[in-house]
């Protein structure tokens, strides 16, 4: 009989316990454990392919795994505590779980019939019950700290693609997340448009006590800004290690073929 | 058979009463197949239990039967079987309506389709309560995108309404037909009620085409 699973803790922000996700035939996550603490910032790299996404998206409760148990900020996820027993999450479950949560999107996905200012208040507002003033004056306040203050009353096609990142990034931390997932945030982005993303991120992470969970080809921002990295291939974390150790030292081979591969992509 | 304007310009009177009931049933028909068309694409795009399938059965049944016999169906065998009597022009309301609702639920269905999966995400992801990812989200990028093919649709309903003469419904042509049936003169009333749609469907194709160009077609 297996062990049973871990039961929620305090000192762990993020922790998967044996999750299997399966499309289909192919299994994508087998048996993923990991953990992320409270107000740590942790970067994923892996091949393309290899699920990273698939990981954010069980968190964001987008996907549901179809074993093992998921836990955030010291309570189940993917699960639920019915008499005594774990039972899968239903829906009114994962909604109040998902408002602890927030994701950067690659592709931005702001909502191009609202206008700049709109697009971040809607969710306090709609889901938090914020009254409009108080969810404009926190948009402002974090629309400012993107650097778009001129840009409130901008419709989001009018925006440069590094401009509508920074309303998504707004957009996602107007809700308070605990926890915010970030996909591969830059990679929509033309080059000279990457940095200023990066240093808003940089900043979010130095002066909020948010957990960060950070897939990114941006090898140097992975270094300067995480904690730890932890390279992610077949299914599981086969290296889990502060930057300056990954980058430098990898201790798996898989873990420098990989990085070789992507040092050269970039040069 | 010559043109006798003096008895056209008669007949101009019987015509008009006929061309109001004509666009009253188009106005009226048209609203409910925007309405209904709109629930039925949200029944099916939600999946709800049961009725989602009813939905489906019943958009390909009344989409393959002909509108004329769906009215002869419903205004002589249904009504009178459920014991409910409704006038004639209230039934044919109700026809084309439901019948268009068919087509426009696809057309729906389209436009729904056509918003990025993204949206959809985004908006899970932000905890936005499923009422207010329609009303605030998906229809509020949808809904522009369909008006061109709504519009050909109520031209089509506009032009399809004499087909309700079958079961009395005085409209243009059939007051046009009475305007012909004291003299045995039928050519001036109905040339006069062709008129009338082409002065009617014509520029509105028009203005839908020019809606086209401006918000794209799904
Ligand atoms: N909805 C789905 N249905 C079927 N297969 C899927 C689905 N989503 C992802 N997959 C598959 O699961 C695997 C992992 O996908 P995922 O997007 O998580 O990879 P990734 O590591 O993020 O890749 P990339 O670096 O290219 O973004 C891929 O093989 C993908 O084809
Ligand atoms: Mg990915």
């Amino acid at each position: 009989m297996s062990e049973p699973y871990s039961s929620p803790s305090s000192d762990v922000m993020i922790q998967f316990d044996r999750v299997v996700k399966k499309f289909g035939d192919h299994v994508v996550l087998r048996e993923l454990d990991f953990s992320v603490k409270p107000g740590e910032f942790v970067t994923l790299i892996g091949p393309s392919g290899s699920g990273k996404t698939t990981i954010l998206r069980l968190l964001m409760t987008l996907e549901t795994a179809d074993d093992g148990t998921i836990q955030v900020g010291g309570e189940y996820l993917s699960h639920m505590e019915r008499g005594g027993k774990l039972v899968p999450a239903d829906e009114r479950h994962l909604r109040n779980q998902r408002k602890r949560i927030g994701m950067v999107f690659q592709q931005f996905n702001l909502f191009p019939n609202m206008k700049v200012l709109q697009n971040v208040t809607e969710a306090p507002v709609r889901a938090l019950g914020l009254s409009k003033a108080e969810a404009e004056q926190r948009a402002r306040e974090l629309l400012e700290m993107v650097g778009l203050s001129d840009k409130i009353d901008a419709h989001p096609m009018q925006l440069s693609g590094g401009q509508q990142q920074r309303v998504a990034i707004a957009r996602a931390l107007a809700m308070r997340p605990q926890v915010l997932l970030l996909d591969e945030v830059t990679s929509a982005l033309d080059p000279e448009l990457v940095a200023g993303v990066l240093a808003v991120l940089k900043e979010i992470a130095r002066t909020t006590d948010i957990t960060f969970l950070c897939v990114t080809h941006e090898m140097q921002f992975a270094q300067d800004v995480s904690d730890r990295v932890m390279m992610f291939d077949q299914g599981q974390v086969i290296e889990d290690a502060p930057p300056e150790q990954l980058f430098t030292q990898p201790a798996h081979e898989r873990t420098r073929s990989f990085l070789h591969a992507v040092i050269d992509r970039a040069v | 058979m010559d043109w006798d304007w003096e008895y056209a310009i008669d007949s101009l009177p019987l015509l008009a009463e006929g061309i109001l009931v004509t666009i009253e049933l188009t106005v009226l028909g048209a609203l409910l197949a925007y309405v209904l068309g709109l629930v039925f694409a949200m029944i099916r795009r939600v999946g709800v239990p049961v009725l989602s399938q009813f939905v489906y059965l019943f958009v390909e049944f009344i989409r393959s039967t002909p509108l004329l016999i769906q009215v002869f169906a419903f205004y002589y065998l249904l009504q009178p079987a459920i014991g409910v009597k409704l006038s004639p022009f209230l039934t044919g309301v109700i026809m084309l309506g439901v019948h268009y609702a068919t087509y426009t639920s696809e057309v729906y269905r389209a436009g729904i389709e056509a918003i990025p999966k993204g949206q959809w995400e985004a908006a899970r992801a932000l905890s936005i309560p499923r009422g207010r990812v329609w009303t605030g989200v998906i229809l509020p990028q949808a809904v522009p995108r369909v008006l061109p093919a709504l519009g050909n649709y109520t031209i089509s309903m506009f032009k399809e309404t004499p087909l309700l003469l079958a079961i009395g419904v005085v409209d243009v042509l059939n007051s046009a037909k009475e305007a012909g049936a004291e003299t045995f003169r039928v050519i001036e009333p109905y040339t006069l009620a062709g008129v009338f749609f082409l002065l009617v469907s014509y520029p509105a194709s028009i203005l839908v085409r020019k809606l086209e160009r401006r918000v794209g077609t799904v």
